[in-house]
């Protein structure tokens, strides 16, 4: 069914491109010339004339500042123009970071910068985190009602590192209420906007921070993945989207939707960033009993520039390409998306074959009913009595009842009625035993199946962007639309979505987002991979027209 | 972070106690009213010879009863773990402490906070799990046991369901000799690890509740016996020798009224030979052994006169209250049902696997039970009434131990232990770590009369001195000059001066009045100081009486 069309002059056509050379180390004896045909901020620099290859905005913005032809404080306010400019239109944001702060935190980066002392790989990035991550100087909503105005009293594990590393939080990013849902149209304080069409969802549930980095709000961003929360909309937004393994990121801090499938992950422009950034955050957490032990190795060395000079960097992968993600119910454009981002992989060197996992319809039921019973428990502790909204009450089970009947929406409300069906005595066997046998079978043909195949690739979602209220009162077709994704949760895998094409349906091009599926901790060879296809791409840039001309990525 | 306020509950004064809320959370009842809270106060001074005796009296009648009913009890007790942190957070609990000092994200329920479990609450539940003589479960989890109420921060608590990490175990105890004695062995059906929940605060004016976290997450193993006592005394007992089973272990301090061992009873009767159980009602609001032993009598009383007037059918399947000051069982709730706790395997937590290797470190480590060591005391050939009283108290049994291993002479040792070292104790209201004296010593002592290095009424006076302000044997008989007078003729010089001293009673002692011999000895004795060795003195004393008649 792939064809297989050797473009070697595509590869060789790239070499004219002065940066595609991404991640030289050390940082420090880094040429200019390879990365500054991008401009950061609102000083424009010459624009590479042949190619709009996404480069690492993060490892930019650290050159310019340790060869000092940049500020902190320049590069804050560069973004933080293009945040107001675009957040009217979009509504990415629950809540934007004091002014004064992000610039006083880029002068102390600058401060250092002039000291000599070291810069952390994040100083002066602006860092957008979804709002069901918590931060200790802003409020942490989960985007619920029940949550308004709560200040959490502590910092995530993972934004505690970002911080450490001298990432500055610009803002808490608009999400469906508590991670539920597709769009962010079930947030309980706005909808977010597409920055490719602002009449369409950006997806969800981390669709604020998908749409944040997709118009250069901010330059990564952290989002949350329980069914495919950071990858659907990485999808919409045309942006790289990175769900790690299970265990591999600290749940710590995490406003708990599913705690077994919950994941924390990384939005950026480039592969490059977002693995920059799950550098940053991965590692065991004493406060997370199920973050992994293991070692995180070095993502960065895997953006260098010497494997893409090869005509055919990926010779020898293995690629799998998933079946039961290209039958009916998927768009045609995203199918012959898929088929094309297949092809290129195979001009790289990958073979690519068909795999079959008969198990993958399964595994959608069972996401929600494990996800629903899961989160049925997890919400108990949203009573109105210690945080958040309390409704006064003459009784206490009306204090509950109201506090929760006023603070939750009606999909958190929905899941919460299944979950707690589903753990009910005498149905316990039917629902939540049953889906976590369906997980062991799903978790063992991907094993198998990564058995035959470095990776496995498939659409991030079975369609592009749609419009605004399309499927608002229809959620079965919503959670329809998770297919693509839940799978790899219930199996604990890592994927990566990059931008590989446009569905050309409606009016406007809409980005598609490919899927590609590693082993378990084999966030290495996704990166790798996912770099070399982003860099040798050609033919598309994944710019949303809301971004105003000069910014180029 | 503990700067995160508590807002109190508004709900109006009907609803303070809203018992139909409670149904969930059994432990934290008797913390939760303050009817309840008065009445135990009220009564907590009765003597306890007053108590018992109620409870003969109460006893007889009740034998009668189950001459032809058999009661069926079982007991729930939760035990708090004394380790230094919470279970699944780095609080520690310090009971008393002023509300919502010791609290965390953790144990408070933040958003985003998990759980971590502390490896010492497997440890203890090891420990208590081998003493109990328990299957250990090499592979368990834990689970959550949902329910909402305002002291449970999570709106689950952490819990083990279908998997707990010791089951199918047993006790042995032996029964006081008051209550006529003997050994008995009760089932345990299992011992799981779960938290504790906080605890509400009612203000006086009942107009709103405060929750204090302080609690919360504190760890507890729950140990469930299998149904197979028969009587208060023997139910009573059980609690007693569990007790003493984790004090003797360390792993926790068992004070009940700390509610850091807490029994709920099950109770049933059956008509004797009927195969299938009766109805069972459970009582709470236990918070003394004797309350245990009183509330069950009362309940067979209850259940048995029922049943006698043909109203078997008014027993039914509920939660009952002990009233300690009225001294009878009320209604708290009737059950609706079984309740759901939609129990699910906790996501945040990785399941607990023990080695072999562990269980075994923790099975070499473990200190002689108390039925080991009553067993021990037995063969040596102590009576059962000294077996009872020494290894009732891990701290005695152990500083008995230590005498004895200094070569102290076990009798002795017993008797002085359970003589005037007890005595002491129990005026002084100490324990035996606070007193002064050390095992080394009474060893010493006891040898020391022994030898005949001094009299046993010296001694005496010594070991309060020692009790009270310590130092050595040695060193207080030479400052006091104590050493024993067991030179012939230095008695009997001093028998020569009270006898010419007493010429009249010596002249009624040889006009047959013996009973004056005892006079004399005393006056003996007084004139050594209390040192004469009596021995000697009698001999000498009735030969000089009796040679002249």
């Amino acid at each position: 069914m792939l064809t297989t069309v050797h473009h070697h002059q595509r590869v060789l056509l790239l070499h004219r491109s002065p940066h595609f050379i991404l991640s030289p180390k050390p940082l420090h004896s880094f040429t200019p010339k390879c990365l500054f045909s991008s401009s950061i901020a609102s000083k424009p620099l010459t624009q590479p004339p042949t190619t709009n290859l996404p480069t690492s905005q993060i490892l930019s913005i650290h050159h310019s500042l340790l060869t000092r032809q940049l500020t902190a404080v320049e590069i804050a306010e560069s973004y933080l123009t293009r945040l107001r400019i675009a957040e009217p239109k979009l509504r990415s944001f629950l809540h934007i970071a004091d002014e004064e702060s992000i610039l006083r935190q880029a002068e102390e980066v600058d401060r250092k910068i002039e000291r000599n002392e070291e810069v952390g790989l994040l100083g002066g990035v602006l860092v957008g985190v979804k709002d069901n991550i918590c931060t200790s100087d802003m409020p942490s909503t989960a985007g619920s009602k029940i949550l308004d105005g709560y200040r959490p009293p502590f910092d995530a594990t993972a934004v505690k590192k970002v911080k450490e590393l001298g990432g500055i939080i610009v803002g808490k990013t608009n999400l469906d209420e508590f991670g539920m849902g597709s769009t962010t149209e079930g947030s309980a304080f706005q909808v977010t906007a597409n920055p490719w069409d602002e009449s369409c969802v950006p997806g969800g549930s981390s669709g604020g921070s998908a749409a944040a980095v997709s118009a250069r709000q901010c330059v990564v961003s952290l989002g949350s993945d329980t069914g495919g929360s950071v990858r659907q909309p990485a999808s919409f937004c045309g942006v790289v989207g990175l769900k790690p393994t299970y265990g591999r990121v600290s749940r710590y801090g995490l406003v708990a939707y599913a705690s077994s499938l919950d994941a924390i992950g990384c939005f950026g422009t480039s592969v490059a960033d977002a693995g920059i950034l799950l550098q940053a955050i991965s590692g065991h957490d004493r406060f997370d009993s199920t973050s992994s032990m293991r070692e995180v190795p070095e993502f960065i060395s895997k953006f260098t520039a010497s494997n893409i000079l090869e005509s055919r960097p990926l010779q020898g992968l293995r690629v799998g390409i998933i079946r039961e993600t290209l039958e009916d119910g998927v768009d045609a454009n995203v199918v012959s998306s898929i088929c094309e981002a297949a092809s290129h992989l195979e001009d790289l060197g990958c073979s690519v074959t068909e795999v079959s996992l008969p198990s993958f319809s399964l595994g959608l039921p069972a996401y929600y009913v494990l996800a629903s019973s899961e989160s049925s428990s997890n919400l108990s502790r949203y009573d109105g009595v210690r945080y958040g909204n309390q409704v006064t009450a003459d009784e206490l089970t009306n204090l509950y009842g109201e506090s929760r009947a006023r603070g939750f929406g009606p999909e958190v409300k929905r899941r919460i009625l299944m979950g707690t069906y589903a753990l009910s005595a005498g149905y316990y066997d039917a629902y939540y035993k049953r889906a976590q046998q369906v997980r062991t079978v799903v978790r063992k043909s991907f094993k198998a199946a990564l058995d035959e195949n470095d990776i496995l690739i498939s659409p991030a979602a079975p369609s592009a962007a749609y419009k605004i209220g399309e499927k608002k009162n229809d959620p079965l077709a919503m959670y329809a639309g998770d297919i693509m994704t839940v799978n790899v949760n219930l199996a604990g895998l890592p994927a990566l979505v990059l931008p590989c094409g446009f569905s050309e349906a409606g009016p406007a091009n809409l980005p598609v987002g490919l899927q590609m599926i590693g082993a378990a901790f084999d966030e290495e060879k996704l990166l790798r991979i996912g770099h070399v296809f982003e860099q040798t791409l050609k033919g598309h840039s994944f710019v949303p027209p809301i971004v105003p001309a000069g910014f180029g990525s | 972070m503990t700067s995160v306020l508590f807002r109190g509950l508004q709900i109006r004064p009907l609803c303070i106690y809203p018992f139909s809320l409670l149904t969930k959370k059994a432990g934290v009842l008797y913390c939760t009213s303050n009817n309840l809270h008065t009445q135990s106060v009220t009564t907590q001074d009765k003597p306890k010879s007053q108590s018992k005796v109620v409870a003969r009296n109460h006893n007889k009648t009740l034998d009668k009863l189950l001459t032809d009913y058999e009661a069926i009890i079982g007991i729930e007790t939760h035990v708090q773990l004394s380790t230094v942190t919470k279970a699944f957070c780095g609080c520690d609990y310090n009971y008393g402490s002023e509300p919502n000092t010791n609290i965390c994200p953790v144990c408070m329920g933040l958003p985003g906070a998990l759980p971590v479990l502390n490896s010492k609450v497997i440890e203890c539940a090891v420990k208590l799990g081998l003493a109990l003589n328990c299957k250990l479960s090499l592979n368990s989890k834990f689970d959550r046991k949902q329910y909402f109420y305002p002291d449970l921060p999570k709106g689950y608590q952490i819990s083990q369901f279908d998997i707990p990490i010791a089951t199918s175990g047993y006790i042995d105890l032996d029964l006081p000799l008051e209550y006529g004695g003997g050994h008995r062995k009760f089932g345990i059906t299992r011992v799981h690890m779960e938290e504790d929940a906080g605890k509400l605060l009612h203000t006086d004016g009942g107009s709103h509740s405060q929750v204090d976290l302080n609690r919360a997450g504190v760890p507890l193993l729950e140990i469930v016996s299998e149904p197979d006592m028969r009587s208060g005394i023997e139910a009573a007992e059980y609690g007693a020798e569990l007790q003493r089973l984790v004090r003797y272990l360390g792993v926790s301090n068992g004070n009940m009224q700390e509610g850091s061992l807490r029994c709920d009873v099950n109770i049933s009767v059956r008509p004797r030979g009927q195969a299938e159980f009766g109805t069972k009602v459970e009582i709470k609001n236990l918070n003394s052994f004797s309350a245990i032993s009183r509330a069950i009598d009362y309940e067979i009383t209850r259940q048995v006169q029922l049943h006698n007037q043909g109203l078997g059918d008014q027993i039914v399947q509920e939660t009952r209250l002990w009233e300690d000051g009225a001294q009878k069982t009320v209604t708290m709730r009737k059950k609706e049902g079984l309740a759901d706790y939609r129990y699910f395997p906790e996501p945040d937590l990785p399941e607990v696997t023990l080695t072999k290797e562990y269980i075994e470190d923790i099975r070499g480590s473990l200190p002689e039970i108390p039925e080991l060591k009553r067993r021990r005391y037995e063969q040596m050939g102590l009576s059962m009434q000294d077996v009872l009283f020494l290894a009732n108290d891990v701290h005695v049994a152990e500083f008995f131990d230590a005498t004895l291993s200094k070569g102290a002479d076990m009798k002795l040792a017993a008797n002085w232990i359970m003589g005037d070292v007890a005595a002491y104790m129990k005026n002084e209201k100490v324990s035996i770590n606070e007193i002064k004296l050390t095992p080394d010593e009474l060893a010493e002592l006891i040898d020391s009369i022994k030898t005949g290095t001094i009299s046993g009424k010296i001694g005496k006076e010594i070991l309060f001195e020692l009790i009270a302000k310590g130092g050595t044997v040695k060193g207080l008989i030479k400052e006091k000059n104590l050493v024993q007078i067991t030179n012939p003729a230095e008695i009997e010089q001093m028998i020569d001066k009270v006898l010419s001293e007493n010429p009249k009673q010596v002249e009624q002692y040889r006009g047959g009045k013996t009973k004056l011999q005892g006079f004399f000895a005393g006056q003996v004795m007084k004139e050594s100081k209390g040192k004469a060795n009596p021995g000697v003195l009698n001999k000498i004393l009735l030969e000089k009486l009796n040679a002249k008649s």
